[in-house]
């Protein structure tokens, strides 16, 4: 068993202690600094406190209510995506948003307001929380809901934890015909055939995200495959979910992802498929947690662990920056395994400082190569600072504060509403002009 | 259907067992000292699937209430198929070696209400010519150890208790599994050092344990690993053995 505090990244390490919540806790400890986590899904320092104590909810496993009439579910902050498809799906109910990982707890989807594939269509994670309780350092227990303590409510979705602790929350979930997908799966040539394929799909497909090669360069640039879906019509059959996953037992002295893997993963991966259309339906494992399917995937970056970058650019500025951030990645060499581009819909969050917003959002992971990533990333910052962009804080292990700041103006609204005893290594890092 | 037992109730490796039963449709009677956490514990898996949810708060050093337990379970569920005891304490070593007292509570609470409780389901599952009575052990009861050995003892007591129901009851149509954990991710544990390949998370036990009875296995040990592991150890002759230390 790996150390559980651990971030998914695995990079920074950080001194800290750990303590886990069996029960509901009736209080937070008197004495900070700590921040509470659930699953350590994030990649960077956000969910993690150096020199502090991270209170994990990962036990907080129970679900409180579910009504399979009216689709709305109460549960434990630790109970995962996961667990809800478990109960949920065989009655028919479906996550209304979901990340590309089923192992986050209901807590870090609130706490860092995640959004999916049909963010174009559904917002954010946050925008289908009907109330949560809240309990503060102080006793204070407040239930927030989108009226009723309002202001909490939009401090702590999206808020990274740093307004209290989360004990249960209540989302409400979407019916679906059938848990399966009817997916198109479409090889496309550049960066432009992406964008048209984006404008083409929003309205008809309820999931769209692509996959990009981002070891092509000059017309190729940005090629990749796009795919998109709705879920199966509720006549077609069920579709049987794999039984066996697989799991990275160890980490392995050296990162596996180097230049060379990288550049045979992206060729093979890009030309997998020869046809330009693949048409499928499958369970929703594969579609939507692919990566889930091989626990402890984050292993395979070695001790150093990696860095997720991952931005967003305003659909106005969105070809040109992200053409350019594509460059300046192959112009180093320093490929990513995993790049993903999605179309960010106009749907918002009741999050204060919430990542999505309109525009192209761009991830890519990079093993962590010491100063030669940083570097890059400084480059890459100059891009998405320039087009008016952002960053997202769950991703994030290098973020400038005043790049920060100027990303997330409602920052000093959230440092207003923080609990005294809590902070986090990320708050600490880009807050620290300010405090 | 299957109507369990669950002694024990509010442990971590009992919950996770519990979880995978609900979502199977079993109905479950759930004791433990803690009323709220047993209302907790029924709530979830009442919405995992569970057929029915019942519970009852017992002491397991309370010995008088372990009849009524078994009759109150029969009495809600109409019948009882298994029982499944996963209550223990990791004793304070040195505490217990300092008082005679301690060191009794321990091998009260970790062998004795076993056995108490395990006669009483053993004469129970015998009438009724079918069943399951499926313990925790531990591969601390295989070997006493100098950091351990008043657990150690209790939890060997069970293993050598269970030996000889599983052969009483092998003719009767009962089936005994013995579940001997290594280190698990629980409450229990909570003062350890918990990062190394040896630690397993109380959801993979659980997963063992259910397959486990599921297959009627005698022995399990949970990760499997630990099967070679405690066959080493076993071995190990005493007067190189007296000389470590474990």
């Amino acid at each position: 068993m790996a150390s559980p505090y651990i971030s998914w990244g695995r990079y920074p390490l950080q001194e800290q202690r750990g303590r886990d919540y069996h029960w509901l806790p009736q209080q937070l400890p008197e004495q900070g600094p700590y921040l509470p986590q659930g699953n350590a899904r994030s990649y960077g320092d956000s969910c993690m406190l150096q020199g502090g104590e991270v209170l994990s909810s990962r036990f907080l496993r129970r679900f409180i209510g579910f009504d399979p009439e009216t689709g709305v579910l109460r549960c434990e902050a630790g109970v995962t995506l996961g667990d809800i498809l478990a109960v949920a799906e065989p009655q028919g109910w479906f996550l209304p948003v979901t990340p590309g990982t089923k192992f986050a707890t209901v807590g870090g989807a609130i706490a860092n307001d995640v959004h999916g594939k049909n963010h174009h269509v559904a917002g954010t994670f946050g925008c289908h929380v009907t109330q949560f309780e809240l309990l503060r350092s102080d006793g204070e227990r407040k239930i927030c809901t989108p009226r009723r303590n309002k202001k909490w409510f939009q401090a702590t979705i999206g808020g990274l934890g740093l307004t209290g602790f989360i004990t249960w929350a209540e989302l409400q979930l979407k019916r679906v015909p059938n848990s399966a997908i009817n997916a198109e799966n479409i090889k496309y040539r550049n960066l432009t055939e992406f964008f048209a394929l984006s404008r083409e799909s929003e309205a008809d497909y309820e999931y769209t995200v692509a996959w990009v090669d981002c070891l092509a360069a000059g017309d190729h640039l940005g090629r990749g495959h796009f795919s998109r879906g709705n879920h199966a019509r509720p006549v077609q059959p069920r579709v049987a979910a794999r039984e066996r996953s697989l799991s990275m037992p160890l980490v392995p002295p050296l990162s596996l992802v180097n230049q060379y893997s990288l550049t045979a993963f992206n060729w093979l991966y890009y030309h997998r498929q020869h046809q330009r259309v693949h048409y499928q339906t499958l369970h929703y494992d594969p579609f939507f947690y692919p990566l889930d399917h091989i626990h402890h995937w984050n292993r395979m970056y070695g001790p150093k662990g990696f860095l997720q970058y991952q931005c967003v650019i305003p659909m106005d500025a969105s070809e040109t920056a992200i053409r350019e951030l594509l460059e300046r990645i192959e112009r180093t060499g320093h490929g990513s395994f995993l790049a993903v581009l999605k179309v960010f819909g106009d749907v918002s969050s009741p999050g204060l400082l919430s990542f999505p917003r309109p525009g192209t959002t761009l991830a890519l992971d990079f093993p962590y190569q010491g100063h030669r990533t940083l570097h890059l990333f400084e480059q890459l910052d100059e891009v998405v600072v320039q087009a008016g962009g952002a960053l997202y804080p769950a991703k994030d292990a290098h973020m400038k504060a005043e790049h920060f700041q100027r990303f997330y103006p409602n920052a000093a609204k959230l440092q207003a509403l923080k609990d005294p005893n809590i902070s986090s290594s990320f708050w600490n890092r880009v807050m620290e002009t300010s405090s | 259907m299957k109507n369990w037992i669950i002694v024990g109730a509010t442990s971590a490796i009992a919950e996770a067992v519990c979880r995978l039963w609900a979502v199977r449709g079993y109905r479950l009677f759930l004791v433990g000292r803690d009323q709220s956490r047993l209302d907790t514990l029924g709530k979830d898996y009442q919405v995992r699937g569970a057929d029915a949810v019942h519970s009852f708060v017992m002491d397991v050093n309370d010995f008088d209430q372990h009849a009524p337990c078994w009759q109150a379970a029969e009495q809600q569920m109409g019948r009882v198929d298994g029982i499944f005891i996963a209550h223990g304490t990791l004793p304070d070593q040195s505490a217990c070696e300092e008082s005679v007292q301690q060191a009794l509570t321990e091998i009260n609470t970790n062998g004795l209400s076993i056995v108490s409780l395990c006669t009483l389901a053993a004469n129970q599952l015998q009438q009724q010519g079918q069943g399951t009575i499926a313990v925790i052990s531990s591969v601390a009861g295989d070997r006493g150890r100098q950091s351990n050995y008043v657990y150690g003892a209790a939890k060997g007591i069970v293993s050598i208790f269970l030996e000889g129901l599983r052969n009483r009851l092998y003719s009767k149509g009962v089936q005994v599994t013995t579940i001997k954990p290594g280190f698990v991710d629980t409450p229990m544990t909570a003062d350890f050092d918990k990062g190394g390949p040896l630690w397993a998370s109380a959801d993979q036990v659980a997963t063992g344990i259910v397959r486990a009875i599921d297959r009627g296995r005698n022995v399990a040990y949970l990760p499997w690993f630990w099967w070679c592991i405690m066959t080493i150890i076993k071995h190990i002759p005493e007067f190189i053995f007296k000389r470590l230390s474990l």
